[in-house]
């Protein structure tokens, strides 16, 4: 049925290739007026609408910042919440102009579904939870271990491969439901619990006492959450792409949403041609000149994101781990803008 | 007889006046006599009644203490509920009430949703009262005047009021528009649906029959799914159609063809001898549906009138699907609140959502009790 929905949809696409699908998606949407940006119907931290119904998290920023590169408006968006199933048809048939919608980048999807991602928004990865008490501080010592994960996923695959490939003994329990698998660790069926690192951040939030709970700090898989844009148009993939890369460069800069103002000013010529002072990198792109210091005054840099909507600023606690820039031992890495 | 002539005269008392009926014994009267007849007839059923009773008792008791006894009522945040042992987290209901109702409608504007919802219950509540007078102008006011005034007042744009776009609207707004559009709908679609399947016309009976075969055919997601993501691809660049027009053609649409065949079924119970009976009268065609069979034929399919209202109205919860918040919808986004991320938020949520919903659907299906009880005559059994 998905497959067959996806077959059809990238076919009718091709039909219709003259039409929505090519037509350059930087001009729809200046002439249009804002990005239709596709996210999650609801993930913690980084999809979900708040108290007053506005959307917040860091696939939403990421979405406020393109627009606020595009119009310095970061509240040119409108979000199309979109479940698993329909996220790449919904890009596929023009719906969207932009999947920020926590999706892992595979080869496949790459290759099949008509897409192509910009860049890494959040690097995921399975990881741990354990109580406190246990005293544990790495996945290593997890020697003798019971293991709580949902049946028939990937995830209870990871499991098995990583104690095997490390000579550690474990014992499977698993469970239906991600609830029902909570539930049981909670109880103390299993004294680990694994899924995906940044949803065991947010399912320690329903725990009793998470304080009692840690995240180990291992990832045993490669969960990279990217954002994904149409096939076929290069101007917009490279928009989108660059916005990221402008929040990573602001924040390696040290530019932050309080003191961009006075950056303007700064002598050091990396910020200066980040903030449009010198050349025209922005216009280059379709852009205007001040295209970053719009981000980063309207939205703030991918630091000050994180923090807001995952980190230390938020009620999940995330480490920045991975996430941290290349020069802090993290992954992320913003080419130069010059 | 003799006893009755003669009387002794060492006993001279005559009754003057009738005895006071006595009360029927305790044994058969009363709710101890209802109880022994139907709750304690024998071993087997008192044994019956007493799990039952002990059973509902118990969930009884797990509801109230959940709900009410160790319930949280006041807090700004999810530290109010993280207490071990805390019941229903009812500050994560009441921060979000406004948008469980009308989901991402601005809130300076919630009074326009709300006085459309109470012109709506004032022109229901006398339609549905039999008392009430002047059914025909309330009935047009209702079916006529009131789509208009609720199209302009919810969606703006005309009279000064801002446009409010439809994707902006939610939570039990869009519950009640989806579930009373298609209710309103279904039912004459469904009615010419039916008549048209038994019509003796071979193409309107073939139309009809196509039409009923192939949105019964067809599951709901599949209808909403096509709706939304894939008639961009076949309209030409630059149409839209508003995301909740089509969610809403594709619910009434469908809910018809269920309701014709309910309704087919009331037709087929009628027997030959009205028809022709009406035709003896020299009725037409129309005159001797809309007089003679359709009254008869609608009053046997109440119940499976009501019960395809009733499914219609939990249906709506599918237009989750395509990214429309219904009631149910907005409040599973809520979960995702890590502000409000509990141990309890996820059964508080869905608490409330199950007590809203128990109330419209059991409210209309006393409401088909009243009217099954009014137009029941010569049938009762």
């Amino acid at each position: 049925m998905k497959q067959f929905l996806t077959a059809l949809a990238l076919g009718a696409s091709a039909v219709f290739a003259s039409g929505a699908a090519q037509a350059a998606t930087l001009d729809q949407v200046k002439q249009k007026g804002f990005v239709q940006c596709g996210v999650s119907t609801g993930l913690p931290g980084f999809s979900n609408p708040d108290e007053k119904g506005e959307w917040t998290g860091l696939d939403v920023d990421l979405c406020r910042a393109v627009a606020a590169a595009i119009f310095d408006d970061p509240a040119k968006v409108r979000f199309t919440p979109l479940t698993a199933k329909d996220r790449f048809t919904a890009l596929q048939s023009g719906e969207i102009d932009v999947l920020s919608r926590n999706s892992t980048w595979t080869s496949s999807r790459d290759a099949t579904q008509g897409l192509n991602f910009t860049a890494t928004n959040y690097y995921d990865g399975q990881g741990f939870l354990v109580r406190k008490e246990l005293g544990v501080k790495s996945a290593m010592e997890l020697n003798g271990a019971s293991v709580c994960t949902q049946s028939g996923t990937t995830t209870e695959l990871n499991v098995a491969d990583f104690f095997r490939t490390n000579n550690l003994q474990y014992e499977v329990v698993a469970f239906q439901g991600q609830e029902e698998t909570l539930k049981a660790y909670e109880s103390g069926r299993c004294e680990v619990f694994t899924s995906d690192q940044s949803q065991l951040y947010a399912l320690r939030l329903k725990l009793a006492n998470k304080d009692d709970h840690i995240v180990l700090p291992e990832l045993i898989s490669k969960e990279p959450l990217a954002t994904a844009v149409r096939q076929g148009d290069d101007q917009w993939f490279d928009v989108v792409k660059w916005v990221h890369y402008a929040m990573l460069n602001a924040e390696e800069a040290g530019v932050t949403s309080k003191n961009v103002q006075e950056m303007l000013n700064s002598p050091n010529p990396d910020i200066r041609r980040m903030l449009g002072v010198e050349g025209n990198f922005g216009e280059q792109l379709g852009l205007t000149k001040d295209w970053v210091a719009r981000i980063v005054s309207k939205v703030g840099n991918y630091g000050e994101a994180f923090d807001r909507n995952v980190g230390a600023g938020s009620p999940l606690q995330i480490e920045r781990g991975k996430n941290a820039l290349w020069t802090k031992g993290g992954l992320q890495y913003g080419p130069p803008i010059r | 007889m003799t006893d009755a002539t003669f009387i002794p005269a060492d006993r001279p008392f005559v009754r003057a006046a009738m005895l006071a009926p006595e009360p029927p014994p305790a044994a058969v009267a009363g709710f101890s006599g209802w109880a022994r007849a139907n709750l304690f007839s024998g071993p087997f059923n008192t044994l019956l009644t007493l799990v039952c009773a002990a059973g509902a008792a118990y969930v009884a008791w797990v509801l109230v203490d959940f709900m009410a006894l160790r319930a949280v009522w006041t807090g700004a945040n999810r530290e109010a509920c993280v207490a071990p042992g805390t019941g229903a987290c009812w500050p994560f209901i009441t921060a979000r009430f406004g948008q469980l109702l009308y989901g991402f409608y601005p809130a300076d504007q919630h009074w326009r949703p709300a006085a459309v919802f109470f012109v709506a219950v004032a022109l229901i509540a006398p339609l549905l009262i039999p008392s009430a007078p002047h059914k025909k102008l309330n009935a047009l006011l209702f079916f006529v005047a009131f789509p208009i005034f609720a199209f302009v007042m919810l969606r703006g744009g005309l009279f000064g009021l801002r446009p409010v776009e439809t994707r902006a609207w939610g939570g039990l707004l869009v519950t009640l528009v989806v579930a009373t559009t298609g209710i309103v709908a279904s039912l004459p679609l469904g009615v010419l649906l039916a008549l048209g399947r038994r019509s003796k016309l071979p193409l309107i009976r073939f139309l009809s029959i196509a039409f009923i075969e192939f949105w019964r055919g067809v599951p709901l997601i599949t209808v909403l799914f096509f709706a939304t993501y894939m008639l961009p691809l076949f309209l030409p660049s630059g149409w839209t159609i508003d995301g909740l027009l089509r969610a809403l053609v594709g619910v009434a649409l469908f809910s018809a063809a269920y309701m014709a065949e309910v309704v087919r079924g009331g037709l087929q119970a009628i027997p030959k001898g009205q028809y022709e009976g009406a035709q003896a009268l020299g009725l037409r065609y129309w005159p001797m549906m809309l007089l003679i069979v359709l009254p008869q034929a609608l009053k046997l399919v109440i119940p499976g009138i009501v019960n395809t209202f009733i499914g219609l109205f939990k249906d709506t919860t599918l237009v989750a699907i395509v990214s429309i918040f219904d009631f149910l919808g907005i409040i599973r986004a809520g979960f995702a609140d890590p502000n409000w991320a509990t141990p309890v938020t996820v059964y508080t949520g869905f608490a409330f959502a199950g007590v809203v919903y128990f109330i419209f659907c059991y409210g209309m299906s006393r409401y088909s009790r009243f009217v099954e009880e009014r137009l029941d005559t010569g049938h009762k059994r």
